[in-house]
C-alpha cells in the first residue's frame, strides 16, 4: 500500500545509492528543513483561514469571502501585505533583543516539530526521550514571550510579558503532569512506542476515568500555555491593547503570530499522540476484522484529523469564553489543576501497576 | 403652591433666615450668599426631615452682570426637590465646594471651573478637565467669549 | 508595597488607557496608576470629543437645537430628543395628542433595548469574548430596520419636534414591532446561555466593582448604575412623563452593588422595555401626531426643568429662557458623566482587568459624557 513512509524510504535509498552517506545525510537534512519550513508556512496560512472561518460560523457571519473561491486565499493575501509592510523598531526599544524575539518564537516552533509523528513511521528524529524533549523546548517559548515584553520598551508589553511569565510557568505543571499520567501508562519516554502502545485501543479508552481527567487538565494547560483564549491575558486585547507584541509590526508581529498557530497545531498534535493515538488507526481490543477495516484508512489522515479535532476545540474555546482575571487564572492552577494532576497520576500510577487498564 | 412645599419652605427659613424664596418655577427656588452656602449645604445633608442627599444637577450660568450658581438637589427618601441659587460676581467669581458633602460636585464643579472661570475653595482637585491642559484665554461658555476660528455667527 | 491606596508613590506603574485604545470604546482617557496588576488610582481626562452642544444651543432656535441633542448620547437619541421636546413643551404648555405620545414611549424603549443590546455585545468584548458582540447585533439590526423605516435614520433619528412626532407611523410599524419582539424572545435564552452562566463571565462580574448604597446617590449615579446598588431613581417611574404613568412595568432593582447587579438590571431591563411595547402596540390611539404650534417658538421667561429616564440613566434638561427664540443658557445633565466620577472609587484596590469589567457595566458612552 502507499504510504508517506514508503516515499522517505525509496528517496533514502536513492541518495544512499547516488551519493556517499555522509553528503545522503546532509541532503536528507536540507530536504527536512525546507519541508519544515514548508509546513510551518502551510500550517500558519491553513490555521488562520481555518480560524477565521471558525469564528465566523460560530458568530453567523460569513468570514472571509473576497480572496479566491470561499475567501481560501485570504490568509495568503494577509502574508503578502505583511511581508511588505514595514517593520518598525521603536526607538527606545533594545534593539538587538527586540528583533531576536520573534525568531526565538518561531524557531522554538521548529524545534518542536522534530519528534511528533505525522503518518505511520515518518517523523524527523525518532528520539527516545520525546517527551522530555517536547516539554523542554516548549518551555523555552516564555523566554521570547518575556524577551519581546520586556525589549519593547512599553508598559502594556511589559504587564503582557510578565503575566505571560506566570501563567506559562504555572500551566506548565498541570500540562507536564497529565503528559506524565500517559509516561507511566506506557513506562516509556518514545512518542513511538506510545504510539504503538495504542494499537488495541486509544488511552482515552483504555484509560478509564483518571485519562480522561488528565485529557481534560491537558487541553486546559495547553490552551494557557499557547496563550489562547480563554487565558489569552498575555495579549488580552481589551486590556492591554495587545501586551507582548503592542510594538511589533509586519513580518516580526506576524512570526509571533505564525508561532502562535504553530504551537497550536504542535500542542494539539502531541495530545493527539498521547491521548488519541496519533497516527493509530481507531482500533478496538480484539475485533480484527473492524481494526483491519480502519487501517484501509491513510495513518496521516487519522493523525490530521484528530489533531484538527483539537484545534477546532481550542478555536471553539476561544469563541465562546469570556477571559480569566490574573488572580483567577492562578487559582485554577495552583488550587484545583495541579492538586487534581498530582491525585490523578497517583491514581493512573496504581492503575498501571495493577494492570486495571484495558 | 403645595403644602409639602409650604412646610419645606417653614424648614429652610429656620435653618438659614436670610434666604430668599421663589415659588414661580416647578421647584421651590431659593437665594442665597455664597459664603453661607457651605454650611447650609452641610445642614440640607445632614438634617434628617430633609436629607437631601442626591445632587442631580450643577451649574452656572453668566447674566453678563454676574454669574449664577445654580444647584438641583432631591432627596431619595422623601423626594422633594429645590433649587439653590446663588450670585456671584463677575469679576471675581468664588464660592465654597460642596465637593466634600455630595461626590458628584466634584467633576461637576470642575467643569464649571474651566467653562466659566468660578473658583471653588477648598476643592480637593480644581484641574481642567475638559479643555485641554495650558488652556489660555476666556472660559469658553461665558456670554463675551469670541472663537473667530471655531464660531460661526448666525 | 502595602502603602495606602490611593497615594502615588515613586516606582508605581502610571499607564494612560485611552485616549485609543480598545476597552474606552471612544475617546476616553484614563489615567491609571498601578502597583503591580493592582490599581491604586483612576483618573479620567475628558474632552476629546468636546464639541460645546451647550454653547452650540445657545444660538440655535428652540426647533433647531433639538437636532444636536442626537448627537450627545448617540445611542439613546430618541430619548434625548424626547427630553429636549418635552422641556419646551413644558415651557410653551403644549397639549402633546395621545397619538403621539404613545409613538414617542414605543421609539424610546425601542432606542432603549437597541442601546442595551448594544452594551451587552460591548461589555462581553471588553470581557475577552467576542461573538456575544455579533449575537447582539443581529437583533438590534432589526430595530435599526424599523428606526429606518419610521424616521428615515438609523441612529440619529430626530422624530421628536415640539408639539409631537415629525411624520406619522407608516402602516407597517405595529406589524414590524411585533415581528422584533417574537424574534428578540426567541433569543433571550441565548443571551443567558452564552454569557450569563458562563462561570467566567459570573467569576469576573460577581464581588467586583463595589459600588454601596451611599456612594451611587453621593456621586448623583442614576439609571442602571445605581439601581444595581438598589437606589430606586428610575424617572419613568417617580416623575412618569408621557404615557409612563398608564403601562405597567416594573422598575428593576438589584441589591448586590456589585458589576453582576448592574449587568442583571440592564439585561431585566430590556425585558421590561418589552412589556411596555407590547402594551402599547396594539393600542396607538388615531388622531394628531403634532400639536398646531407657531411657526416661531418663544419660550416664556424663566427657567424650565425636564428630566427622563435614558439608556444610561437621567438626562435632565435646563433651559433659561429670556423670552426670545432661542434658549439664553441650556444644560444637559448627562448620566455618564455623572456615573463615571464614580468609577475611581469602584476601582480602586481591584485589577486592571476588573477595571475594563467596570467600565463595560457603566455603559460609557463618551459623547455623552464630554457633550
Amino acid at each position: 500500500m502507499w504510504s508517506i513512509s514508503k516515499i522517505t524510504e525509496i528517496i533514502q535509498h536513492w541518495l544512499n545509492q547516488t551519493f556517499n552517506p555522509t553528503w545522503a545525510l546532509i541532503f536528507e537534512m536540507v530536504i527536512a528543513g525546507v519541508c519544515v519550513i514548508g509546513l510551518f508556512a502551510v500550517l500558519g496560512l491553513v490555521l488562520v483561514i481555518m480560524e477565521r472561518k471558525v469564528s465566523a460560523w460560530i458568530q453567523i457571519r460569513l468570514g472571509p469571502n473576497r480572496v479566491g473561491p470561499k475567501g481560501m486565499f485570504q490568509s495568503l493575501a494577509d502574508t503578502v501585505k505583511l511581508l511588505v509592510k514595514e517593520g518598525m523598531t521603536p526607538d527606545g526599544a533594545d534593539k538587538f533583543l527586540f528583533n531576536l524575539a520573534p525568531v526565538i518564537a518561531m524557531i522554538v516552533a521548529m524545534l518542536l516539530m522534530a519528534p511528533i509523528a505525522f503518518a505511520k513511521d515518518f517523523r524527523l528524529w525518532d528520539l527516545n526521550i520525546g517527551v522530555l524533549y517536547v516539554s523542554a523546548i516548549s518551555s523555552i517559548m516564555v523566554i521570547s514571550i518575556l524577551m519581546a515584553g520586556w525589549a519593547s520598551n512599553n508598559k502594556y508589553s511589559l504587564m503582557g510579558a510578565m503575566r505571560s511569565g506566570a501563567q506559562i510557568v504555572s500551566y506548565e505543571l498541570s500540562a507536564g503532569l497529565s503528559i506524565m499520567s500517559i509516561v507511566v501508562l506506557t513506562g516509556s519516554l518514545n512518542l513511538s512506542d506510545i504510539i504503538y502502545s495504542q494499537s488495541d485501543g486509544w488511552w482515552i479508552f483504555k484509560g478509564h476515568f483518571p485519562v480522561m481527567i488528565a485529557f481534560v487538565i491537558f487541553i486546559i494547560a495547553v490552551t494557557a500555555e499557547t496563550n489562547r483564549a480563554p487565558f489569552d491575558l498575555a495579549e488580552a486585547e481589551s486590556e492591554l491593547t495587545a501586551g507582548f507584541h503592542t510594538e511589533y509590526s509586519g513580518m516580526k508581529f506576524a512570526l509571533f503570530f505564525l508561532a502562535e498557530y504553530v504551537n497550536v497545531f504542535i500542542v494539539c498534535a502531541i495530545g493527539a499522540t498521547l491521548f488519541l493515538g496519533g497516527w493509530m488507526p481507531f482500533h478496538i481490543g480484539h475485533w480484527d476484522s473492524f481494526n483491519h477495516v480502519m487501517d484501509y484508512i491513510p495513518s496521516s489522515i487519522w493523525f490530521f484529523g484528530k489533531t484538527f479535532f483539537l484545534i477546532f476545540l481550542i478555536m471553539w474555546f476561544r469563541w465562546t469564553f469570556p477571559r480569566l482575571r490574573i488572580d483567577q487564572l492562578l487559582n485554577l492552577e495552583w488550587k484545583y489543576l495541579l492538586p487534581i494532576s498530582i491525585f490523578n497520576i497517583l491514581l493512573v500510577t496504581v492503575m498501571a501497576i495493577l494492570k486495571w487498564h484495558f | 403652591m403645595s403644602t409639602d412645599t409650604e412646610i419645606l419652605k417653614g424648614r429652610l427659613t429656620e435653618l438659614l433666615p436670610s434666604a430668599v424664596f421663589d415659588e414661580s418655577g416647578e421647584w421651590l427656588n431659593i437665594t442665597l450668599q455664597p459664603t453661607v452656602w457651605h454650611s447650609f449645604a452641610l445642614q440640607l445633608r445632614q438634617v434628617e426631615s430633609l436629607n437631601f442627599d442626591y445632587l442631580f444637577c450643577l451649574t452656572c450660568i453668566d447674566w453678563k452682570t454676574h454669574l449664577t450658581m445654580v444647584y438641583h438637589l432631591t432627596s431619595t427618601t422623601f423626594r422633594h426637590s429645590i433649587v439653590v441659587k446663588s450670585l456671584l460676581k463677575i469679576d471675581k467669581p468664588v464660592i465654597e465646594t460642596v465637593s466634600d458633602i455630595w461626590k458628584t460636585a466634584e467633576f461637576h464643579e470642575r467643569e464649571v471651573y474651566e467653562l466659566f472661570g468660578v473658583n471653588f475653595i477648598d476643592h480637593p482637585d480644581l484641574r481642567l478637565l475638559i479643555l485641554p491642559e495650558g488652556w489660555e484665554g476666556k472660559n469658553p461658555l461665558r456670554k463675551d467669549f469670541e472663537d473667530h476660528v471655531n464660531m460661526v455667527k448666525l | 508595597m502595602f502603602e495606602e491606596i490611593g497615594t502615588t508613590t515613586e516606582g508605581d506603574l502610571i499607564i494612560n488607557v485611552g485616549p485609543q485604545h480598545p476597552a474606552t470604546h471612544g475617546v476616553l482617557h484614563l489615567v491609571i496608576t498601578l502597583n503591580g496588576e493592582t490599581i491604586k488610582k483612576v483618573e479620567p481626562h475628558l474632552g476629546y470629543i468636546h464639541r460645546s452642544i451647550e454653547k452650540m444651543c445657545e444660538s440655535l432656535t428652540y426647533r433647531q437645537f433639538i437636532y444636536v441633542t442626537s448627537r450627545m448620547d448617540y445611542l439613546s437619541a430618541h430619548i434625548n430628543n424626547h427630553a429636549c421636546a418635552l422641556c419646551v413643551e413644558k415651557g410653551l404648555q403644549i397639549e402633546v395628542p395621545p397619538r403621539a405620545l404613545v409613538i414617542r414611549v414605543i421609539m424610546d424603549e425601542l432606542t432603549r433595548i437597541a442601546s442595551h443590546e448594544l452594551w451587552w455585545g460591548a461589555m462581553a468584548m471588553d470581557l475577552g469574548a467576542f461573538t456575544p458582540f455579533f449575537h447582539a447585533f443581529r437583533e438590534r439590526e432589526s430595530i435599526n430596520e424599523i428606526m429606518e423605516e419610521t424616521c428615515g435614520a438609523r441612529l440619529t433619528m430626530n422624530y421628536n419636534v415640539p408639539g409631537g412626532v415629525m411624520a406619522d407611523l407608516h402602516k407597517e410599524f405595529p406589524k414590524r414591532v411585533k415581528a422584533f419582539i417574537t424574534l428578540y424572545k426567541s433569543k433571550i435564552s441565548e443571551y443567558a446561555e452564552l454569557v450569563t452562566g458562563n462561570i467566567i463571565f459570573q467569576n469576573r462580574m460577581k464581588m467586583v466593582g463595589h459600588l454601596s448604597v451611599g456612594d451611587a446617590i453621593s456621586y448623583g449615579c442614576s439609571g442602571p448604575t445605581a439601581r444595581g446598588s438598589g437606589v430606586s431613581c428610575d424617572i419613568r417611574k417617580l416623575y412618569p412623563y408621557a404615557v409612563y404613568d398608564k403601562v405597567e412595568f416594573d422598575e428593576v432593582l438589584e441589591t448586590g452593588c456589585d458589576s453582576f447587579s448592574r449587568y442583571i438590571v440592564r439585561i431585566r431591563e430590556m425585558q421590561q422595555s418589552v412589556r411596555i411595547i407590547e402594551q402599547l402596540i396594539d393600542n396607538i390611539p388615531d388622531g394628531e401626531f403634532q400639536a398646531k404650534t407657531k411657526a416661531v417658538l418663544k419660550l416664556p421667561k424663566g427657567e424650565f426643568y425636564t428630566r427622563v429616564e435614558t439608556a444610561r440613566g437621567e438626562l435632565g434638561v435646563f433651559i433659561v429662557s429670556e423670552g426670545g427664540t432661542t434658549p439664553y443658557r441650556i444644560k444637559f445633565r448627562s448620566p455618564g458623566f455623572s456615573n463615571l466620577s464614580a468609577l475611581d472609587k469602584m476601582a480602586r484596590g481591584s485589577k486592571l482587568g476588573d477595571l475594563v469589567a467596570m467600565m463595560g457595566t457603566l455603559d460609557l458612552v463618551i459623547p455623552d459624557i464630554d457633550r
